[in-house]
């Protein structure tokens, strides 16, 4: 790895790999010793109107701008290239489909954002960490936003495919291509490192939920019955976060 | 035929008094916490009136509990499980905290801090969601003894039900037309529409006893249970961000104890006991086609414990002797099944409750007594039963989905049982027949020894969880204790349902602890052994020589 900084050392590879770290140590760590704290920590009750719109349309938006992460970033180039899709093509069902889920999750998450900052009783509930982790979430939609949008659509594109994706991919395989992403624009290097810094807060805030996605609920019997069985006591001193005491926040 | 027990309740109306202290006691054992402020497991409603939270009872509104599919299957009335999957990001069906009431406390600590001035301070309503001042406007009591009723009480479901004429002679004359109260825990049904709703798997019924619980590890704020019972017991800790329910003060129940509601219950009204039933049966009862069928189809669900032949395969499919002892003594099978002058509550909703209710007799006694007839006399009261279409009506709205038939024969039932007592007690003839409303004279004893006299080994007759398996029991819900046990929660600052409650329990219980639990959990982490109370030796107690 010549031609490279200390610094694009630290930053492209060994802060990546401590978030995916965190990533993945954190959430054993929270699924052990957390399991009461982990909950999708709904506010429908508190308010129900503005989530009507908000939550669906992001969600949706959020899983169509994943989906397009996984054609754009974990497929290689060369595989859609083989298949016969030039890049041309690629770049405007990009441009077009990006647009649409980023045109989504503007609208969900102006709603939601909304909904937080200024429906006191849904801000109330908000903890630190969900504070950090919305933040850094905002920073990574609006880049993405700002790249599908104003650089695919708008702009003269710019072939990710050919620079993050290398990096990002070679992260995975133990080569990272620094150089790929430390020649990328500003704006694809700002939206990489707030994702990172998400993962990384990931185990630690609401986000969690994401992994409980209740799909076996659609094959299991209606009633769940339970009978005496033996279970384990937790270790000593790991029985997790439990009910707050009267006046202590959030 | 799959044998199981439930745990049950039966409340007698006619005794309830309307004084919430079985409300209050329930609030102060689980959800005096910060984030179940507006959450009542028990609650005291006013009949007529809109419940809590307001109109629960429109399932049009809420779609809470089962329906049925065109070719006759149940099916949850919110909709199919893909439904709840593509819509879990927003339950269209979950009430709001206005249909509750937005929690609040006051600001006493203005009381002492308040500047030095000519007017007395005075504290404002605080919101306990902002903190912010509020105005509160409704509540799980605020219809209480009809306040607010001529205003509001008539959008009550089951008035809305009632024919057009008769719901508009109760907007005529409502205050003088009927009231009672309804005391109202979850129902632990047979056939759980809140355990059929929730996506995670966190909510049960126990095997053993029927009561139905939420896993606080296992829950994961989907909201569903809250929307899919039809009671809306199923309540949504907004600081937790988990459900949670009315546990049946199971750690009681364990312990062969009553709920802290039925033991508190000053008119002392309510029943436990266990009702044998057949589990395979439950389903088809439940997709009974008629919804007025529905509360024979539940009777039918029941089991006979007298019969020998239910017994039998009862003892051969695991159920404990003692049990089966209990399930003969109980008085909530008694009223239910026996004399069937228990009703279940709003039956159509197809969960097969397990709360049922007694209708009260009052309305009419009520009113034969003001027409100057003697209340205890079975003809007029009699009379007086088929002539008062509202109450009647009313009342088949809310335990026999319309039908008026049961209701009518209970409550005669009720008004033979005291025109009998009355006769006996005096010595006189009575006037009337037993058999005219299919009861015997032993009936009508029993009935009195249940309603009348209503002692509390009678009223309660809780077997307790087998000793030997205690420590599993606990451990099945438990999270290292329970999740109800710490830092905030019903057991603040003390031990919560945890291993020394359950020896103090059976200490109470018996006066003595019991030695066959110490040590048998096997894991070595509840000792159920009193360690205060050291049991004496063969040879007296260890310290005798010294205290003397």
């Amino acid at each position: 790895m010549s031609g490279i900084t200390g610094f694009q050392l630290w930053w492209w590879v060994i802060l990546p790999y401590l978030a995916l770290a965190t990533f993945v140590i954190g959430h054993i760590w929270r699924y052990r010793y957390d399991q009461f704290g982990w909950t999708s920590r709904s506010t429908e009750l508190q308010e129900k109107k503005l989530l009507k719109w908000g939550s669906p349309i992001f969600h949706y938006g959020t899983f169509a701008a994943i989906s397009g992460h996984i054609i754009g970033i974990l497929i290689p180039e060369r595989w859609t290239h083989d298949i016969g899709i030039p890049e041309t093509a690629y770049r405007w069902f990009s441009a077009g489909a990006g647009t649409l889920a980023a045109v989504l999750i503007i609208v969900g998450v102006a709603i939601l954002a909304g909904r937080r900052l200024f429906v006191a009783r849904v801000r109330a509930t908000t903890s630190p960490v969900d504070w950090v982790a919305l933040i850094l979430l905002a920073i990574v939609i609006v880049m993405g936003i700002a790249e599908t949008i104003g650089v695919g659509l708008l702009g003269h594109g710019y072939n990710y495919r050919q620079s993050v994706a290398l990096w990002f991919r070679g992260l995975f395989a133990g080569n990272p291509d620094v150089r790929a992403i430390a020649h990328a624009p500003f704006l694809y290097q700002l939206h990489a490192t707030a994702a990172w810094a998400v993962i990384a807060v990931w185990p630690f805030s609401r986000l969690v939920h994401a992994w409980s996605a209740p799909v076996w609920y659609l094959w299991r019997p209606f009633v769940v019955y339970r009978s005496r069985r033996a279970t384990r006591p937790n270790e000593p001193g790991t029985s997790g976060r439990r009910w707050r005491r009267i006046g202590v926040h959030y | 035929m799959r044998i199981m027990a439930q745990v049950c309740m039966v409340m007698n109306l006619d005794k309830c008094i309307g004084c919430h202290t079985c409300t209050v006691t329930c609030k102060q054992t689980w959800t005096n916490r910060p984030g179940t402020e507006y959450v009542y497991f028990n609650n005291v409603e006013t009949k007529p009136g809109l419940g809590y939270p307001a109109r629960y009872e429109d399932q049009e509104q809420w779609k809470g509990g089962w329906t049925l599919d065109k070719k006759g299957r149940l099916k949850l009335k919110a909709g199919s499980r893909l439904k709840k999957l593509a819509t879990i990001f927003y339950n269209p069906d979950l009430p709001t905290i206005e249909d509750y009431h937005e929690p609040y406390s006051y600001d006493y600590a203005h009381l002492i801090t308040a500047p030095a001035g000519t007017k007395a301070p005075s504290v404002s309503t605080r919101s306990a969601l902002t903190g912010r001042e509020m105005n509160p406007t409704w509540g799980a009591n605020w219809e209480d003894d009809l306040a607010g009723a001529p205003a509001r009480a008539l959008r009550d479901p089951n008035i809305v039900a009632l024919p057009e004429d008769a719901a508009e002679r109760v907007r005529l004359d409502f205050e003088s037309v009927f009231m009672f109260y309804l005391p109202r825990i979850c129902e632990h049904c047979l056939n759980p529409s809140c355990v059929a709703s929730c996506p995670s798997g966190a909510m049960y019924k126990r095997e053993e006893d029927g009561i139905v619980l939420v896993d606080q590890d296992r829950c994961r704020g989907w909201r569903f249970c809250v929307s899919g019972c039809p009671y809306k017991k199923v309540y949504f800790n907004h600081r937790t961000g988990k459900a949670e329910k009315c546990t049946f003060c199971f750690p009681r129940i364990e312990a062969g104890l009553p709920t802290i509601c039925s033991e508190t219950c000053v008119g002392r009204l309510r029943y436990l006991g266990l009702v044998l039933y057949d589990a395979d049966k439950v389903l088809a009862a439940a997709a009974t086609t008629d919804e007025a069928d529905l509360y024979e189809a539940q009777l039918d669900v029941f089991l006979d414990p007298d019969d020998p032949a239910v017994a039998a395969e009862a003892e051969r499919q695991g159920i404990p002797h003692d049990w089966l002892a209990a399930a003969r003594r109980s008085p909530t099978y008694s009223l239910i099944a026996r004399h069937k002058v228990a009703l279940p509550l709003h039956p159509e909703y197809r969960t097969m409750p397990m709360v049922w209710y007694i209708p009260p007799l009052s309305p009419v006694a009520d009113v034969t007594a003001a027409a100057g007839y003697d209340d205890a006399d079975a003809d007029s009261v009699f009379a007086a039963i088929d002539a008062l279409r509202i109450p009647i009506e009313y009342l088949a709205n809310l335990f026999t989905a319309g039908d008026v038939g049961p209701v009518r024969m209970a409550l005669r039932r009720l008004a033979m049982v005291r025109a009998v007592m009355r006769a006996h007690q005096l010595g006189n003839h009575p006037a009337v027949d037993p058999a005219e409303v299919g009861l015997t004279d032993d009936d009508a004893e029993d009935l009195f020894r249940l309603l009348a006299i209503a002692r509390y080994e009678d009223r309660y007759v809780v077997p307790p969880a087998h000793a030997e398996d205690a420590g599993r029991l606990l451990a099945q819900h438990d999270l290292s204790g329970c999740s109800l046990d710490s830092d905030g929660g019903p057991g603040m600052g003390g031990e919560g349902p945890g291993a020394a409650d359950v020896a103090g329990f059976h200490l109470r219980h018996d006066g003595s602890s019991d030695a066959s639990v110490a040590g048998r959990d096997g894991h070595g982490r509840l000792h159920l052994r009193v360690a205060e109370h050291p049991s004496p030796g063969p040879l007296g107690p260890a310290g005798a020589g010294g205290t003397r």
